[in-house]
């Protein structure tokens, strides 16, 4: 009776020892599986459908997407994830890439902005990635190896950096949460995933530089935009609107504290 | 219509040719209920062949428990650059597809 | 080295069973092809032996000369990667076994001669569980096995 009692406490000191280094053992093995499923990424399907779709005549108008201008000149698609938000003269306002595919596909090809607008992101289980998750792909993927280096010369720029860090830190909801209170302060993590810090260089650059992603979870590669309409519905933040300002000025703000980072997306994630 | 697959086909060191595969393919397993409560189908691949020349390479035979989008990896010995590798597939609702690459 | 014996009256099952199933192609019930190409009984049976018998094993050796790749712990069971090379001579085919899945073969490779003895998939798992590499060379049956855990990941997004 005795002994046993000595068994049980001697293992009760020993055990938090044991279970630190089980942690750190798992979070490697983790890292090493992560490592293992980054090729043979099923986004690269995505892309080689996006890459059809780019091609393709579309729309009334009956034409394809590569007079468009993201940002790098007409039809340039290489590298320019790396520099959007971006300032655009001709709608004399900040894009992000989503919304710049958007706006050519609207004005070069004709579908009407409803149309474009109403069901930007697949949703349910095993349903077929859409034409807009398609593009993104592809665009996402000819930037990869890019240094993000977002422009922050116009004003208007500027401007949407500033907006984007006011939100960036603005706490609301029920929950009174900001995007800072789990993004803004170190080693934070939900179950296995350690979340980054934008404060820091190489957190943020790690973060913007693997978004969009291919969820594995979910079975499907996800955009910028669907990615920072569920941090808001994790917040429990009003439901924030496809394209919108805000959405834009988040995105600007991730970009602009991702600088020097090296593209790699459409990444794999849990 | 079932998309394009993807087949990266390079030539190694010793005269091996690897070769990668990642299939479009929703892989239900037949387990999964949806919203009302009512199971999905299993939609599946059943059966993969790759060829290369005209030569069988590689035969497989896959259940619901191959991950969505499946990959498939393997080597042969023999194969040149600018050789064709050729894999189909097809699955237990009777759709098929098949892409080729070229061996780089 | 150790031997699972199936036993000889369940190889007289499989057999039966075998006959029904020739009887039905023969009466035009069930396609020649769907029997030719996919293993039905395989990838319905519950268990490593199972398996086995239904590619028509009547026992399995374990055999250290089969090499299993697969993360420890998996983040998500719904992509876990598994490669499996065989250096037992003469290696026919390579199959992808999952002990606690609803079903255990997840998928079986025929390596024709001049193709390397080492494939490579992804497979799903609905709990920890230990995976089996089944390879038949000359005719007879070997398994490795290695214990992957999975954990469900975070929730949300």
């Amino acid at each position: 009776m005795k002994s046993q009692t000595i068994v049980t406490l001697a293992a009760a000191v020993v055990l938090p020892f044991a279970m630190l280094a089980h942690a750190d053992d798992t979070q490697k093995e983790i890292e090493r599986y992560r490592q293992m499923i980054a090729d043979g990424n099923p986004a690269e399907l995505l892309e080689m459908r996006g890459e059809e779709l780019w091609k393709q005549k579309r729309g009334p108008k009956n034409a394809t997407l590569e007079t468009c201008d993201l940002g790098l000149g007409a039809g340039k698609v290489q590298g320019v994830n790396a520099v959007l938000p971006r300032y655009f003269a001709d709608v004399d306002r900040v894009m992000d890439l989503e919304s710049r595919l958007v706006h050519c596909e609207n004005t070069l090809q004709g579908f009407s902005m409803a149309e474009l607008t109403k069901n930007p992101h697949s949703m349910k289980a095993g349903e077929r990635q859409t034409d807009h998750e398609a593009l993104v792909a592809y665009i996402v993927g000819q930037s990869r190896g890019a240094k993000v280096d977002l422009p922050q010369t116009h004003p208007k720029e500027l401007e949407s950096y500033l907006r984007g860090e006011k939100m960036f830190f603005f706490k609301g909801g029920p929950y009174d949460f900001a995007c800072a209170t789990c993004h803004g302060v170190d080693g934070q993590r939900i179950r296995l995933q350690d979340l980054p810090n934008f404060q820091k260089p190489d957190n943020a650059q790690r973060a913007f530089t693997t978004w969009p992603a291919y969820r594995v979870s979910q079975g499907a590669m996800r955009t910028m935009q669907w990615r920072l309409l569920d941090c808001f519905r994790q917040q429990r933040m009003p439901e924030l609107q496809f394209l919108s300002q805000a959405s834009i000025d988040l995105i600007t703000y991730m970009g602009v504290k991702a600088k020097g980072g090296v593209m790699d997306a459409p990444a794999i994630k849990r | 219509m079932a998309d394009p697959m993807r087949i990266r086909a390079q030539l190694k060191d010793g005269g091996v040719t690897e070769v990668r595969v990642l299939m479009a393919h929703i892989m239900e397993t037949g387990q999964r209920k949806d919203g009302s409560g009512k199971i999905v189908p299993a939609h599946h691949i059943q059966n993969v062949t790759a060829t290369w020349n005209g030569k069988t390479v590689l035969t497989a035979q896959f259940g619901p428990a191959v991950s969505q989008n499946p990959v498939m990896n393997f080597s042969f010995k023999g194969g040149a650059k600018g050789d064709k590798v050729s894999v189909s597939w097809s699955d237990n609702k009777g759709d098929k597809r098949t892409d080729e690459a070229t061996i780089s | 080295m150790h031997t699972f014996d199936i036993g000889r009256r369940d190889a007289l099952r499989s057999g039966a069973n075998f006959a029904l199933v020739a009887a039905a192609i023969s009466a035009g019930v069930l396609p020649t092809s769907a029997f030719a190409d996919w293993n039905k009984a395989a990838f319905d049976a519950k268990s490593l032996n199972d398996v086995v018998k239904a590619f028509g094993g009547s026992s399995v050796d374990k055999s250290g000369d089969i090499t299993i790749t697969a993360p420890d712990i998996a983040e998500n069971g719904a992509v876990v990667p598994i490669a499996i090379a065989s250096k037992i001579p003469n290696t026919e085919s390579i199959a992808i076994l999952v002990e606690k899945n609803p079903n255990a073969l997840a998928a079986q490779f025929d390596i024709p001669s001049g193709t390397e003895p080492n494939v490579g998939t992804r497979v799903k798992m609905g709990q920890s569980s230990n995976v089996f590499a089944v390879v038949k060379a000359g005719g007879k049956y070997y398994v490795a096995t290695k214990e992957v855990k999975v954990t469900l990941g975070g929730c949300g997004g």
